[in-house]
């Protein structure tokens, strides 16, 4: 009896400096923002309870829905992107070719580069008059565009320098993948007769399933949360003062950044808490809901 | 006859041979040119930047922009690094990543030798739990976290940037159970039988064995702080203890950039990370692989 104590004691002793870690970093604040939520705080001085306020406001708040949008669209658009580039990106990167190495160092190493470097790099890109990009596209006779100076395509300008910087990440994990897919099933369906493409659909695609899924779900967590190339695209588009976040016109305001804005810049904890748990939620659901979905996609393939 | 028929045949495989050879020639080139095509989308950003360090301020604004600057302005880099406090900057990075380290170092391994080697009653529980806090979002937390420090007057410190770290990190966890998992129970029973305690078992055995998986981890945590900014934008007040991240925005002010100055200065920034990863590159594929981690 004292033995198995002892042993749940050394257990806890030993994961007690995560333990501890994790009360104080992670479910303390957690349950402290769901507690602020509740109020009217600016961070000093007590919060006063004003039970769903924060939360009726934020319905009614036309800025909050903009801030919605602009995060489900480059969510929605960044992960199929992000998992379809990085799995065609890592086939040919699978090759037995020389200098393969060298290759996916390359496409790895804008990973590397910090956000704030990436986003700063990035406008200088895409600046219109003397950005790389533009010159490239009027020597190709391609239409130049304003890309991140204007509402329609800066989201889609952001996306491309997130995708620019992430992919290659997404791509290491794909590659891993292909080269656990079992080449004797790979040889018996060449054997069948199936060519490239089938043996593609049906042999490696399945195979993969767990690890697509796997980059889905943090490719999701990812771009529901993308803040820091959005800051410094939006606070230095020309505005200077940070009250102008979200430019131009706020189609750069992502949920992340409204609520950093709610929090440091207006002083209202309790909307931005309100915010928070909101966040948190649809993340769990929107989980939760592929978890179930994978479930289901899993066990067709194998009743097939 | 026969010899005739053999020799067609010698002549027939050959040619196939040969025309195999050339259309796999033709796929071989292919292949090849696909993937500098791809490689060049990812690294000519990067030379560019790289370009445009060396500009100076007139060429920096020609329209169509010059690939070559010429002549390359080499004191874009010491003038860059004393435009701002840049040096100041890097060694708060260079401190701050540091002490992460350590303290990544100090909670991960054992709670993953938990996980991992000692049969108590609570660990799935634990387990469990730990996995699941992966997913919870720097973003639902930061604004407690930002309150509490503030009521502990940590905040323009860097202990809201070093103290979660020594909670350990839920990922690297994971990532050192499941090596933990592959080193063979031999190893460790050996010391039990020669009476260590579970403790030493874990310091003088496992960690020892553990060194990729640890060194994997370390990179990984440096790297993180390193390019970290939310954190440091909140928690950071006095510019004296800005990281460069943050200290980057000091090129910019409202009517103009001095783009050549900061494309000088985050290539320095990136450069030593960029040597450490091409380096240690077998460590970060082979982690990465194994937890997917997204650094």
């Amino acid at each position: 009896m004292g033995k198995a104590l002892r042993r749940e004691g050394l257990g806890l002793l030993f994961i007690s400096p995560w333990l501890l870690g994790f009360v104080a970093f992670g479910l303390y604040p957690t349950l402290a923002s769901l507690y602020y939520s509740f109020t009217r705080y600016s961070g000093f001085g007590t919060p006063v309870f004003t039970g769903l306020t924060n939360y009726g406001l934020m319905i009614h708040d036309p800025v909050f829905w903009k801030a919605i949008w602009n995060t489900l669209y480059i969510t929605g658009l960044g992960v199929p992107l992000s998992v379809v580039l990085g799995l065609g990106i890592a086939l040919p990167l699978n090759a037995r070719v020389r200098g393969q190495s060298i290759y996916r160092t390359l496409v790895y190493l804008p990973v590397i580069v910090p956000s704030v470097v990436m986003a700063l790099l990035w406008l200088w890109i895409f600046n219109p008059y003397y950005g790389l990009l533009n010159s490239i596209l009027t020597a190709l006779h391609l239409p130049a565009g304003s890309w991140l100076a204007s509402p329609d395509q800066a989201k889609n300008a952001l996306l491309i320098m997130v995708l620019w910087g992430t992919v290659g990440s997404v791509m290491v994990v794909m590659l891993a993948g292909l080269q656990d897919v079992p080449t004797s099933q790979i040889e018996a369906a060449a054997l069948d007769g199936a060519n490239a493409v089938q043996r593609f659909w049906h042999v490696v695609l399945p195979s993969l399933g767990p690890v697509i899924f796997y980059n889905v779900i943090t490719g999701l967590i990812f771009f529901l949360q993308l803040f820091d190339q959005a800051y410094v695209v939006a606070s230095s588009g020309g505005a200077g003062s940070t009250t102008d976040l979200g430019a131009p016109v706020q189609s750069t305001l992502f949920y992340s950044v409204y609520l950093f804005q709610q929090a440091f810049q207006f002083q209202h904890i309790g909307r931005a808490s309100a915010m928070s748990w909101v966040l948190l939620l649809v993340t769990a659901l929107l989980t939760a809901a592929l978890f179930r979905g994978a479930r289901s996609l899993i066990y067709y393939e194998g009743a097939q | 006859m026969a010899q005739e028929q053999s020799a067609r045949a010698d002549v027939a495989v050959w040619a196939a041979a040969r025309r195999g050879r050339a259309s796999r020639l033709w796929q071989r080139a292919g292949l090849h040119a696909l993937l500098v095509a791809i490689s060049a989308v990812f690294v000519v950003p990067l030379l560019w930047m790289l370009s445009s360090s060396l500009k100076s301020n007139g060429e920096i604004f020609l329209f169509p922009p010059r690939l070559i600057p010429s002549p390359p302005i080499w004191s874009n880099y010491p003038n860059a690094t004393s435009y701002i406090p840049f040096w100041r900057y890097a060694w708060n990075t260079f401190v701050i990543s540091g002490a992460s380290v350590i303290g990544t170092l100090f909670a991960c391994p054992i709670a993953a030798y938990a996980f991992a080697r000692l049969r108590w009653r609570l660990r799935g529980f634990f387990f469990a739990l730990s996995l699941t806090t992966i997913m919870l979002p720097f973003l639902a937390t930061m604004v407690p976290l930002f309150v509490i420090f503030r009521q502990l007057g940590m905040i323009d410190t860097y202990w809201p940037l070093i103290l979660p770290a020594f909670g350990g990190n839920p990922l690297y966890i994971f990532l050192l159970r499941q090596f933990f998992l592959t080193i063979p129970r031999e190893l460790s029973e050996a010391a039990v039988i020669d009476g260590a305690s579970e403790f030493s078992i874990f310091l003088r055995v496992m960690l020892p064995l553990a060194k990729p998986a640890l060194a994997t981890v370390s990179l990984f945590t440096f790297l993180a702080n390193w390019k970290d900014f939310l954190a440091p934008l909140i928690f950071l007040q006095t510019s004296d203890l800005y990281t460069l991240s943050l200290g980057l925005q000091q090129y910019q002010s409202v009517h103009q950039t001095a783009w050549a100055y900061l494309m000088a200065a985050s290539v320095v920034f990136v450069l030593p990370v960029a040597i450490v990863f091409l380096l240690a590159q077998r460590f970060f594929i082979r982690g990465i692989a194994l937890t997917g981690i997204k650094v």
